[in-house]
C-alpha cells in the first residue's frame, strides 16, 4: 500500500469516520480516569499542595504543544516534498490544535506560578520559548489566511514551518544562553523528589488522553477542511454550468 | 556571475536613484532609539544599562521594515519574472538582492550605531563589540527577512503579517549581538557570543536564499 492510497479524498474521509469515534470516546474515557486519579486520588504534594494538579493539565498540554509543532513540520515536509494532497490539510488543521495547547500550556503555567513562585509571569527560559512557540503558530495560521489560493498557501505556509522547525532549536537554545546569563537559576528549579508513581501514572493517562484528543479533532478538522473544498467545488461548478 | 554582479549593480543604481528608502529607515532608526530616553526617563545610568538592547531592537525594527523592498516593486511591475528567465538560479537572484539590501540598510544602521550609542552614554568598551556584532549580524537579519518577505509577495498589506513571520526567528540575532555587547560592557569575555552570532549568520547564508527561493517561486507560479 503506497503512501498516496489514502490520497483519495473519499477513501480517507471513510476510515476517517471509522476512527474517529474510536479516538474520541478513548480520549473522554481517559480524560474521566485521569481527571479523576488527578483530582481525587492523588495525594496532595507535601510542598505544594494541591496546586500540584494543575501539573496534570500543564505538562500533556506542554507535551502536545511541542508535538504538534513537529506534527505540522512533519506533514509540511511530506507535503512540500512527495506534494501529498492530504499533508497540506494536516498541517493546516493541526495547526490551531497545537496553539491551542500551546495557549494551554502557558495559561496553566501562569495560574500554577501564582502561588508557587509568586507571580503570574517571569522571563525563564522555559516559558520563554513556549511564548515564542506560540508566536510561530500564530505566523503559520496568520500566513495561511492571508493567502487566498489554498495551493499556494498551503506550499508557503509549509515553506514556513520548516524553517520555523530548524529555528525553534535555535531559538531554544539562544533563550537558555540568554537566560542563565541575565539570572542564575535559584527560583525556578523545580527541586522535588523524583516524581513519585502515584503521580506518574495519572501523568501518563492524561498524556494519552491529550493525544487521543488531538488525533480525533485532527480528523475532524481535516473532514471539514474536505467536505469544504468539496462544496465550493460544487458551487464552482454550479456557477459556471 | 556576471548577472549576478549585474543584478547588485542594478539594484544599487536603483536606491541610490530612488534615495529615500535607506534615508528614511536611518531616520526611524534614530527616531526608535530616541523615544527610549523619553519613555524611561533620561538618567545615565540607567540609559547606559539598556543602551545594547535598545540599539539592537531598534536595528532590527528599521531592517524589518525595509524588508518590503527587497522584491516587492519588481515583483509588481514583472521585473522578477524577467529575472528568474535570465538563467541565474533563483537562489543567487536571491542571495543579490539580500546583499543589495543589506548595502542599503544594514551597513548605514551599523555607521549610525555608533553615534546613537554616545547619545544612550552607553559604556567605552561595548563600542567595538557593538560594531562587530551589528557586522555580524545585519546579514543575518536581512537572510532571515528574505523568507518573510518573499512568502508574503502575493499577500495585499503584508506589512503586519511579515512582521509577525519575521521577528520569532530573529530572536536568537538579538539575543547573541546584545549579550556580547553587554558581556564586553562588563568587562568579560564577548568572544563565544560574537563566535556564536558569526555561527548563526554562517548557517543563514546558504540556507536563507534557498528557503526564500522556494518562496520566491510560488509567488511567481
Amino acid at each position: 500500500m503506497s503512501m498516496h492510497y489514502f490520497a483519495n479524498p473519499a477513501r480517507f474521509t471513510r476510515l476517517a469516520g471509522r476512527i474517529q469515534p474510536w479516538a474520541g470516546g478513548l480520549a473522554a474515557l481517559l480524560l474521566l480516569v485521569g481527571l479523576y486519579l488527578a483530582l481525587v486520588e492523588v495525594p496532595a504534594d507535601y510542598q505544594q499542595g494541591d496546586t500540584v494538579r494543575i501539573m496534570f493539565v500543564h505538562v500533556p498540554s506542554a507535551w502536545m504543544a511541542m508535538f504538534c509543532y513537529m506534527f505540522l513540520a512533519g506533514a509540511s515536509a511530506v507535503g512540500l516534498i512527495w506534494k501529498h494532497p492530504l499533508a497540506d490539510l494536516a498541517a493546516k488543521a493541526s495547526a490551531p490544535i497545537g496553539a491551542g495547547f500551546t495557549f494551554l500550556a502557558l495559561v496553566t503555567g501562569s495560574i500554577w506560578g501564582k502561588p508557587m513562585w509568586g507571580t503570574w509571569w517571569v522571563w525563564d527560559a522555559r516559558l520563554t520559548s513556549v511564548l515564542i512557540l506560540f508566536f510561530l503558530y500564530l505566523g503559520y495560521m496568520a500566513l495561511w489566511q492571508a493567502i487566498e489560493d489554498s495551493q499556494k498557501a498551503g506550499k508557503a505556509a509549509a515553506v514556513l514551518a520548516l524553517v520555523g522547525a530548524v529555528n525553534v532549536p535555535i531559538i531554544k537554545f539562544s533563550v537558555d544562553w540568554w537566560n542563565t546569563l541575565h539570572q542564575p537559576a535559584s527560583v525556578l528549579r523545580m527541586d522535588g523528589p523524583a516524581i513519585h508513581s502515584s503521580m506518574l501514572w495519572p501523568l501518563l493517562i492524561m498524556a494519552l488522553a491529550f493525544k487521543a484528543y488531538f488525533v480525533a479533532l485532527l480528523l475532524t478538522r481535516m473532514r471539514m477542511e474536505l467536505n469544504l473544498r468539496r462544496i465550493r467545488a460544487l458551487r464552482l461548478a454550479e456557477r459556471t454550468s | 556571475m556576471k548577472s549576478f554582479r549585474a543584478i547588485i549593480a542594478r539594484d544599487l543604481l536603483l536606491a541610490v536613484r530612488q534615495g529615500g528608502a535607506t534615508f528614511l529607515a536611518l531616520v526611524f532608526f534614530l527616531l526608535t532609539v530616541t523615544l527610549f530616553p523619553l519613555g524611561i526617563g533620561p538618567e545615565p545610568a540607567v540609559l547606559a544599562r539598556v543602551a545594547p538592547g535598545v540599539l539592537w531592537v531598534a536595528a532590527l525594527l528599521a531592517a524589518m521594515l525595509s524588508l518590503d523592498r527587497l522584491f516587492q516593486a519588481d515583483f509588481e511591475d514583472g521585473s522578477l519574472e524577467q529575472l528568474t528567465l535570465s538563467g541565474l538560479p533563483v537562489g543567487f537572484i536571491v542571495l543579490a538582492k539580500i546583499i543589495t539590501h543589506w548595502l542599503t540598510t544594514g551597513l548605514p544602521l551599523l555607521l549610525a550605531a555608533p553615534v546613537l550609542a554616545v547619545l544612550l552614554n552607553m559604556n567605552d568598551e561595548g563600542f567595538a563589540a557593538l560594531l562587530l556584532t551589528m557586522l555580524i549580524g545585519t546579514p543575518a537579519l536581512s537572510l532571515i527577512g528574505a523568507i518573510g518577505a518573499a512568502l508574503t509577495l502575493t499577500v495585499r498589506r503584508g506589512g503586519v503579517l511579515l512582521s509577525l513571520l519575521v521577528l520569532p526567528l530573529y530572536i536568537p540575532v538579538l539575543i547573541f549581538g546584545v549579550s556580547a555587547i553587554d558581556a564586553a560592557v562588563h568587562g568579560l569575555n564577548a568572544k563565544p557570543h560574537i563566535l556564536l552570532l558569526a555561527a548563526l549568520t554562517m548557517a543563514a547564508i546558504p540556507l536563507c536564499p534557498w528557503a526564500a527561493a522556494a518562496a520566491v517561486k510560488l509567488s511567481l507560479e
